[in-house]
């Protein structure tokens, strides 16, 4: 994770677009302006950047199954439990599963574990519409490659 | 009235909070009961999984925006219903 670059997940574990399904993997930092704030002697991992790490791993999903000719952006959080707290240094699993495909949204149920341990898991709703523009499309291209997610190498994207 | 009007209507209703008797069939989703495009999402995810189709909201919107079709002929919730019976008619088809 590099929280103040909003990069909330650090690689693509597992895609699997058969069960429409998504793994990634994100280590807390253990120093982070962020942690100053939140809070002053006992640092937390803010629940919101939780829902995030959730959101951009959902996110990747939906790129992925729209071959990047589509960007999803976050529209609705329902449901969001955050069940224990996460501190700096901690590995976290981030899973989400495409629950509909629906015309210009997709709805997603995603979910973080620590080992077996479950942290936090939301509905996410995910609005997809065409990149804004050509460097957003690039951007993101080159941002998959950062991450692990190879998707010119596979065939079944 | 329809069955698959008083689906969507109690949908509307329950993911809106909008009094179930206010809705009737000459209901403009939009103008009249003010449900705003997010909260139609809801409901679009709702009418797919009851009826089991894929609501084309995008084709829709696209329509609307290019003249060809007015927002009456898919949000107003008779012509809504209408549009619904189709897509789940041509799903069985």
């Amino acid at each position: 994770m590099r929280l103040e670059y909003f990069q909330l997940i650090d690689r693509v574990v597992d895609l699997n677009l058969a069960d429409r399904k998504i793994s990634a993997e994100a280590t807390v930092p253990t120093e982070s302006t962020i942690f100053e704030g939140h809070f002053p002697g006992y640092p937390l991992m803010p629940g919101v950047l939780l829902i995030e790490a959730m959101a951009q791993t959902s996110g990747w999903l939906v790129v992925a199954a729209n071959r990047f000719a589509r960007m999803p952006f976050l529209a609705s959080v329902k449901d969001a439990k955050m069940r224990t707290f996460v501190m700096p240094g901690q590995v976290l699993t981030i899973e989400s599963h495409l629950a509909h495909d629906g015309s210009g949204f997709a709805v997603m149920n995603a979910k973080i574990k620590r080992d077996t341990k479950a942290i936090c898991d939301a509905t996410l709703t995910l609005r997809v519409l065409d990149f804004p523009n050509p460097e957003m499309a690039a951007q993101m291209r080159a941002n998959a490659t950062r991450l692990g997610l190879n998707l010119e190498a596979r065939a079944d994207v | 009235m329809s069955s698959t009007f008083e689906s969507i209507a109690n949908i509307i209703a329950e993911t809106c909070d909008i009094p179930r008797d206010s809705i009737t069939p000459e209901s403009h989703a939009i103008n009249d009961l003010g449900i705003d495009s997010l909260d139609f999402l809801d409901i679009a995810f709702a009418i797919d999984k009851a009826f089991g189709i894929k609501l084309p909201l995008e084709q829709w919107t696209q329509e609307v925006s290019d003249g060809k079709a007015t927002t009456d002929q898919y949000f107003v919730l008779k012509n809504l219903s209408a549009r619904i019976d189709e897509l789940v008619a041509a799903k069985g088809a």
